[in-house]
Order: C-alpha cells, then structure tokens, then sequence
C-alpha cells in the first residue's frame, strides 16, 4: 500500500509538472515566472491541511491518550512547517520578479514584502516552528504530547484570528498592489494545472505522512 | 459561591496576595516599563513628532514584553515545595486555576499599564483623559488577549528546561494577531477619531479573547495532569 | 480500600517500579521501608494518582483510578518531602487555601485548631518562609488533618519531627486508623514502622520484597530480613 501510495505521488509530480510548464499557457502579463504560482499555491493548501491534521490528531491525542494520535500530530506539523518553508520561499521569488519588475534592485533587495498572504504564512510558520521546538525540548513522551498538543491547538485556533488581523493591518498601510501575485482563476487551463498540481502535492504529503509515522512508530518501539 | 468559583477566588487571592507581599513583579514589571520608555525615546531620536506616530506601537510593545516576563512568572511560585503536585491533587475542574491565575495576570498587567500610560501620557504630552473609556476597552481586551494565552503557555512552560527561551518563542508567534489589532484601535483612540473606526478591531480582540479563554479553560486540565 | 495490582513505572529506559501489588484495608496501615531509590516515592506517587503507571490496575476507595482519578482525588491526602507550602502566606492562609480547595470547612476556628493541634498555633501569622523544613512538615500535617481523606500517603513524614512530634503523629495516625482510614507511611525508622503499621512492607529495586503483618515481625527480625533482602548495611534503626 505504501509503495502503491509513493508511485502514485511520483506519478502525480510529473504529472504536475507537465500540467505547470507544458499544458498551461504563458500568463500574458507576467509571464513565465508566474509558473511559480503552481508550487506555491499547492504548497500553501497542503500546509493548511497538514495543519488541519494537527488539529485533528491532538484534539484525539488528549481524548484518547493514544501515541499514535501524538505521533500523527508531529509528524503532520513537521510536514506542515516543511510546506509552509516552501510557500514563503516561493512566494518571496515569486514577489520579487513581479512586483518589481523594471527596477534595478540590488541582490538583497525585493525579497520580501509585507503582503498580507506572505505575511500570515509567515506567522503560521512561527507558530508551528515553535510547536517542533517544545516537542525538542521536553523528554517525558507523555507530557511532550500533551503540551504539543495544547499548543497545537492554539496555532490552529489562531489562523483565522492571524488571517483577518494581518489583512486588515495591511489594508491600512498599503493601497492594494495590484500587480500582486495573484493567481488567474478564469482560464480553465490555468485552473486545471492548478488542481492537478494540488492533487500531486496532496499525494506527496500522504505518501511523506505515512512513512514519517512509520519512522516514529520505530523510533518509539525502540525506546520500549 | 459555587465550588468552582470558590476555587478560582482562592487562586486569585492567594495570588494577588502573594504579589503584594513580596512585590516581586510589580516593581521589576513597573521599572523594567519605565527603562523601555527610555531607549525608545533614545533608539527613536528626539523628534518628537517621529515618536508621537509611533507612539501606539511602542505602547503595545511595551506591555507585550513586560507580559513576557510577567506572565512567564506565573507557576513560578507552584514550582517549590510540591505545590504543583497539590494543585494537581485538588479534585474538581483544574480549568478554576486557570481563570484564577488568568485574573491575577490580568490584575497585575492592568495595574503595569495603567502606570505606563500615565508615564507616556506625562513624557509625550498626551490626552488620556478625553479618550479614556474607549481607551480602557482596548486596554481591557488586549491585555485580556496576551493574558490568556501567556498564562497557558506559561504552565506548560513551567516544568521544561530552558523555559525562558521557549515561553516567548511560543508566546510572541501567537500575539501578533493581538498586537496588531490592539495597536490599529489604539491609533484611532488616542488620535481623538471616532470609535466607530475602531469597531472591527475591537471585535476582533473580543472574538480573540474568546477564543484564547475557551481554549484555555478547555485545555488546561491537560497541562497540568498526567 | 487500595488495591495495586501489577504496578509497573518505567522512566523512558529505567524501571522504577516493577510488578508491584499490594492492598490497605479500611482502619490498616502498611508501612513501606526500602533504601533510597528504591521506588517508595515513586510508588506513593502513583498511589496518589500523580503519576499514571505504564502497566497495572489501582483501585482507591472504589474507584477504578486510572479511569477516573478526579474522583479518587477527592479520597486522598498526599504529605510528600515538599510540603505543598507556599512561603510568601503565612501558616493559616497557606491552609486556609488548601482547605478551602478541597472544598472542606476553612472557617478559622477549625485551621487555628489545626496549627494547635501540630502545635503551630504560635507561628500561625507568619510567613512560612521563616518556618523551619521540620515546621513546614508539621503544617503539611496539618493540611493533611484538615482534608480528612479516606486515604492516606504519608512519604517518611517523621522526618525533621522531634520527640513530641513523633508521639503527635504516631496519636494522629492511630486515630486515623481507628477512624477506618486506610494509610501508607514511608519510612526509614523501622522502630516506628513497626510501633504504627498492620503490615510492613519493603521495596527494594522497584520490586515489593516483602509484604508481611507486623505482628509476625520482630524488630530483630525484620532489620535482619531487611539486610538479606537489600543487601543494604543497616544499623539499628
């Protein structure tokens, strides 16, 4: 099942990336680099469900006092922050060619701007590398799970709270960028590389997911 | 009284009681404000319009990290004598501690920021007075909004090594939603504009802080038992 | 009114306790003597439901504990080697908070009665902080009086007590037994282990070596079994 699930995820990646570079068209105004947009956008989602699991698994964790509901939960956190990484660094390279276009920057500049989505990614990246962080630091399994998972909790809890805060916070400072990285949702082909790509990193997760647990689970026997 | 409201009030007052006494936070808290004001004043310049736009933001920094090191003290006292062993061996609803502990942070916050912002008020010439019930709301729900998740965090912190670098690596993550919209609404307040500007901040805040509580009141039984 | 069946405690790699079964009827007290990291803490600790075992079933007053330990919380009284003191209050409010947690009667006639009766009534408004380790054991005592549990966990509570002090506790638990209280004291004094217990108990490397009534033990007897059992050098205790 495991070897099923990691061919198929193999499947889907280049099916992904044949949709993002081969199938979809060459976006008119920014052209090539909005092809980033495949990774990036896939990215973010798969973060927020790898988040979403984390809710799951240590709201069940601290219910059923199971350590397979606590190794689920970090091993979806890890997984989590992973994709997060990408979204920022994909996004900050996305930012960088289009909002800057035809200006000379130096190689430092135009990485980062406070935009709204690049903004709570971060935050939620913070969030969560915490969360790995206090799984590092405390030894007694039992309470490494409880703690992780209350914290977990939090996180989750607070992403929709971070999302309208840092949004309306930038509205106040910033006129709209119009020229922002803004997927163009209207043309079938764009939107159909689009899902083909989420379904591909969705595979990805599951297929890194099944095995991170698995690693724990040996990790966990060991030590027994 | 409830038993549960007996036990959130015993916790409150030995708490409260507990920092009357030895005074240990609030005159660390109040000087440790103080000196912040200082080297904002320094870092910023003597440009006085500069710091007076400025001025929410430093605000809201301010108490954010005093909040650090207030809240982070919060089980310090349980950590002697088996105390945290005696918290956990009392039956009933451990989610009473919380909100006694939660009070208690809340009281000596409070206290720390009303003494800093009389300070700006007197060092950067501020109207507080016209302002001051708006003002007091978002003063309420922000330190309310640190307050709640700080004095989780900070039992859960209470018993790993090397707490005071995890407390605020988990802390200040969670507050930015917190800051941001206390400082937005604290702008409008102090600048003398209309509350209703304000209005989605606040409501924010008071979504956040219910948020923050319940998960506390929820998770903390969690925290503190096996 | 406990009952330990097959206690195992295990800290990451190392076993703390090992198979450990006992049972302490209502009105009996077992004492339990064993060298220092034997596991006599640990296991007072996990009776007490503040550590949960890795294997093992505990039953306290009725009460499965392990399902429900809320509710055997509310039958036991713990005195560890902390007092569970807070040393910015003074004697009477740190048992007045207590007290008044657990839900008991903290009116203060009843916790001046109490620091009396440990004779603390001198120092009852002063703050605990000056209070010697022995005194703040005293008070413990005291908190321990005041919440009347159906069980109770003494971990070596005639530490630090002088003379007078030995013959309150050795009153108090004889009045507890009579009261059909179930107790468990760990100690090292095996003179007061045999003066107070109905069944003596010795842990040695996490494992119940010995699990026998006093009345079928000789002082004699019991510090040369103690010796065989440990290996420990003992001297008279």
């Amino acid at each position: 099942m495991r070897r099923a699930l990691g061919w198929l995820a193999a499947l889907g990646l280049v099916a992904g990336l044949g949709a993002a570079f081969a199938y979809a068209p060459r976006e008119v105004v920014q052209g090539n680099v909005q092809r980033v947009m495949y990774l990036h956008v896939p990215a973010i989602l798969t973060a927020y469900l790898a988040f979403a699991l984390t809710l799951v698994a240590s709201v069940a964790y601290l219910a059923t006092r199971r350590a397979g509901w606590d190794r689920m939960a970090a091993s979806a956190a890890e997984l989590g922050v992973l994709f997060t990484g990408l979204t920022i660094l994909s996004g900050s390279i996305w930012g960088r060619a289009t909002w800057f276009k035809g200006q000379a920057l130096s190689w430092t500049q135009g990485w980062w701007t406070w935009d709204a989505r690049l903004t709570s990614t971060a935050v939620l990246f913070l969030v969560y590398v915490g969360y790995l962080l206090l799984r590092a630091m405390v030894e007694d399994r039992e309470a490494r799970g409880r703690f992780a998972a209350v914290v977990g909790i939090v996180g989750a809890a607070n992403i929709p709270i971070v999302h309208f805060s840092v949004k309306w916070w930038r509205a106040l400072h910033q006129p709209s960028t119009l020229l922002g990285p803004e997927p163009s949702p209207i043309a079938p082909p764009i939107r159909l590389a689009l899902l083909v790509n989420v379904v591909a990193f969705v595979l990805l997760f599951a297929y890194f997911l099944v095995r991170r647990v698995e690693i724990a689970r040996v990790e966990d026997e060991a030590l027994d | 009284m409830t038993a549960y409201a007996r036990r959130v009030s015993l916790v409150l007052w030995k708490d409260l009681l507990t920092e009357r006494r030895s005074k240990e936070s609030l005159n660390a808290l109040l000087f440790f404000a103080l000196l912040l004001l200082f080297l904002f004043q320094f870092a910023l310049g003597p440009d006085r319009e500069r710091l007076q736009a400025v001025l929410p933001g430093l605000l809201w920094l301010g108490f954010v990290l005093a909040g650090l090191l207030g809240f982070g003290r919060s089980f310090v006292a349980e950590r002697d004598n088996d105390c945290w062993e005696g918290l956990r061996l009392v039956p009933g609803d451990k989610s009473a501690i919380y909100l006694g502990k939660l009070l208690g942070n809340v009281a000596v916050m409070g206290v720390v920021e009303l003494a800093v912002l009389l300070l700006f008020g007197v060092f950067f010439n501020l109207d507080l007075w016209a302002p001051l019930l708006p003002l007091a709301a978002v003063l309420a729900l922000g330190t309310v909004g640190v307050a709640s998740v700080g004095t989780l965090f900070a039992a859960i912190t209470a018993t790993v090594r090397a707490r005071e670098l995890l407390f605020p690596v988990l802390l200040l993550p969670a507050q930015v939603p917190v800051l941001l919209a206390a400082v937005a609404a604290t702008e409008v307040v102090l600048a003398g504009r209309p509350v209703g500007e304000a209005a989605h901040w606040l409501k924010l805040l008071a979504a956040a802080d219910l948020v923050y509580v319940t998960v506390g009141l929820l998770t903390f039984e969690f925290v503190l038992d096996t | 009114m406990i009952a330990a069946t097959q206690i195992r405690k295990r800290f990451g790699l190392h076993p703390a306790l090992d198979a450990v079964s006992l049972a302490v009827e209502p009105g009996q007290c077992l004492a339990l003597l064993g060298p220092n990291g034997a596991g006599k803490t640990t296991l007072l600790r996990v009776l007490a439901t503040l550590l949960r075992p890795t294997a093992g079933a505990l039953r306290l007053a009725g009460v499965d504990a392990l399902r429900d330990p809320e509710a055997a919380r509310a039958r036991i009284g713990l005195v560890g080697h902390g007092s569970q003191v807070y040393e910015d209050l003074t004697a009477l409010e740190n048992l007045r908070f207590w007290t008044a947690m657990r839900g008991a009667d903290a009116s203060r006639p009843r916790l001046l009665a109490a620091l009396a009766q440990v004779e603390l009534d001198a120092v009852a408004d002063e703050r605990t902080r000056t209070l010697s380790a022995g005194m703040k054991r005293r008070l413990g005592l005291a908190r321990l009086a005041l919440a009347e549990p159906e069980i109770l966990l003494l971990d070596e509570p005639y530490t630090g007590l002088d003379q007078r002090g030995r013959k309150w506790l050795a009153e108090f638990l004889s009045g507890r037994k009579a009261a059909g209280r179930a107790l468990v004291v760990a100690t090292h004094s095996f003179a007061d282990a045999l003066a107070i217990a109905d069944r003596v108990g010795i842990l040695a490397g996490g494992r119940l070596v010995l699990d026998r009534p006093s009345a079928e033990l000789t002082a004699d007897g019991l510090f040369r079994l103690y010796g065989e059992l440990t290996g420990a050098e003992v001297e008279a205790a």
